[in-house]
């Protein structure tokens, strides 16, 4: 429909929107390969892992290492969650239920409701729970309540919940996707041939959508690893990596927090990479996916 | 019946989640809003005072704007800048993607391409522009070197600037994905028989293709409109905690404790962001889209 000229210049437009989508991560991965005597500017001083090995020894009093770890326990358990519990609502979906007009509204809603007003609910949650914990402790007489609790809170108790609010809805609105163009003639040949529902299941269905659900288990993952917002005030005491990262945007002024983004990047880059591999060579075995 | 049954099992984990994580927070939110407290407790009670206190002076316009008005003023003047800027690249974005690109590997490489920021951190984006927009940075230096400017632009970073274009930066893919998948439903034969009766381009996009794809458009839109209104955090980081906004007010109440306060804040902001999608939803079904 565009001619030549009009063509040109929507590939230019295009072209400077990828520029302008990579080009600042890009410049901080630079920048965080710079020597000794770099700054938080270009130009780039120098080329060494200086940055890196300041980062390897810790940033002052925050434990990289640690919150790295915790964000990445708790993107896997997150990516599980999210994997099996879409798949089951998505395979209920199929059919009409009681409610389940009810339950779509109530995902969009979790989708769409502000990010802090969920933080906030679920912080208070929490609160007000820790607080009849004491109080039955102190009723009851109940002696580790009294002298050693402190808080429910925590990375897989409120840490958990609070992500799968985020992610379960995308989860969700996949599988519709995956589900609306999926073929039912496959199953009915199978029920025909004499299957039994499970074998349907795991020999007919799963194998079809099975790439899809790398791409929901992508979406878990990645959207529990780099969660702030809704995280900010419903982990308690411990901070996932985004956290610390969001701390570090104002005490840390060398290129290590750089260094601390590539980082980070490589290990998203990473998941991304094995997701779509695993993804292609998934679609590969079934064919075309149709 | 029993059918029926083991359809509403499947959805039955999902929905506890939900119910745990999101509605019963959202309602507690609502319930304690309605409470009084002292620096260090909750103290239940059924009061107004929270509702008083933040609309406090808002009704007398002899003194100016109130604060939560002034701040409301600000948050969506962010959001409509937000919604516009992603709008217009996210609508150009999608159009050359569906109608430029030929091969449909290209084009799926290209929304690859546009979609793998989504899946990396926020903060790290945030951070990224740093280098570019400082007093030292890129922009600033490049310009002083050719003459243009003779002292760095102070606006470029932690200014609304700054702000809007992080917002823009993160958003547009929301834009993008909906409008892209709603373009690529329009059937060809229209715009062909468009060109053929002599319309021009910019005849075929304004009044074959925006709308056919305004379900998108409403879409991408009832997405970055919800999420740029409830921000504390690009905000915090690109805006140096100078601008004011909804959920920063919420944050710092929270995080000194006025859980009350902030409830009341979150519940006009939940009510008034509801009633802003259930007026884009009149215009779209959401679910026939996916």
């Amino acid at each position: 429909m565009f001619s030549k000229t009009q063509t040109v210049w929507l590939t230019i437009f295009f072209g400077c929107f990828v520029v302008f989508l990579y080009g600042p991560v890009l410049s901080i991965i630079l920048l965080a390969f710079q020597g000794p005597e770099g700054g938080l500017t270009f130009p780039m001083r120098g080329v060494s892992l200086h940055w890196f090995e300041e980062l390897w020894r810790g940033l002052g009093v925050v434990d990289i290492s640690r919150a790295l770890r915790r964000s990445l326990l708790l993107g896997v358990l997150v990516m599980i969650f999210t994997v099996v519990l879409s798949l089951c609502a998505g395979l209920a979906f199929r059919k009409k239920f009681r409610g389940s007009g009810l339950l779509f509204y109530l995902t969009i809603a979790s989708l769409i409701i502000p990010s802090i007003a969920i933080s906030l609910g679920i912080a208070l949650q929490f609160r007000l729970l820790d607080e009849t914990i004491k109080w039955l402790g102190q009723t009851l007489d109940i002696q580790w309540i009294v002298n050693d609790f402190q808080t429910s809170m925590g990375l897989i108790a409120s840490g958990l919940g609070t992500h799968l609010t985020w992610t379960l809805p995308f989860g969700l609105l996949i599988m519709f996707a995956v589900f609306n163009r999926f073929n039912p003639s496959y199953e009915e040949a199978a029920r025909d041939l004499g299957a039994t529902p499970w074998q349907t299941f795991w020999g007919v269905v799963f194998p079809l959508i099975a790439p899809a659900l790398v791409g929901v288990a992508l979406f878990g993952f990645t959207l529990s690893y780099d969660e702030l917002a809704r995280s900010s005030q419903a982990l308690g005491a411990v901070n996932t990596l985004p956290l610390e990262l969001r701390g570090l945007t104002t005490t840390v002024t060398n290129p290590s927090i750089y260094a601390l983004g590539a980082v980070t990047t490589g290990v998203s880059f990473l998941v991304i990479g094995l997701s779509l591999a695993l993804f292609w060579v998934l679609r590969r075995k079934t064919g075309t996916g149709q | 019946m029993a059918r029926q049954n083991s359809s509403s099992i499947l959805a039955l984990p999902f929905a506890s989640v939900l119910a745990t994580f999101f509605i019963l927070p959202l309602i507690l939110v609502v319930v304690v809003s309605f409470w009084d407290y002292t620096e260090y407790s909750l103290i239940p009670d059924l009061i107004l005072m929270n509702y008083e206190e933040l609309f406090y002076g808002c009704f007398d316009w002899s003194e100016g704007l109130c604060t939560t008005f002034a701040t409301y003023l600000s948050t969506f003047k962010y959001v409509f800048l937000t919604w516009f800027f992603t709008l217009g690249i996210g609508f150009g974005v999608a159009l050359y993607l569906v109608f430029c690109v030929r091969s449909l590997k290209m084009q799926i490489v290209l929304f690859l391409i546009c979609t793998i920021p989504f899946w990396t951190s926020n903060v790290i984006r945030m951070i990224s522009w740093i280098p570019l927009l400082g007093r030292n940075g890129i922009v600033n230096t490049s310009l002083m070197s050719m003459g243009v400017i003779d002292q760095p632009i102070e606006w470029l970073l932690y200014s609304g600037f700054s702000v809007t274009l992080g917002f823009v930066h993160l958003y547009t893919l929301f834009m993008v994905v909906p409008i892209f998948n709603s373009m690529a439903k329009i059937d060809r034969s229209l715009i062909e028989a468009a060109k053929d009766s002599g319309a021009s381009a910019w005849q075929i996009i304004t009044n074959i293709i925006i709308p056919l794809s305004r379900s998108g458009i409403m879409i991408g839109s009832i997405f970055v409109i919800t999420i740029v209104v409830g921000d504390f955090i690009t905000i915090g980081v690109l805006g140096g905690q100078q601008i004011a906004s909804v959920g920063k007010i919420i944050y710092v109440e929270m995080s000194y404790l006025q859980f009350p306060a902030a409830a009341a804040n979150a519940v006009v902001l939940v009510s008034i962001t509801l009633l802003m999608v259930a007026a884009m939803m009149r215009i779209v079904n959401v679910r026939k889209e996916l």
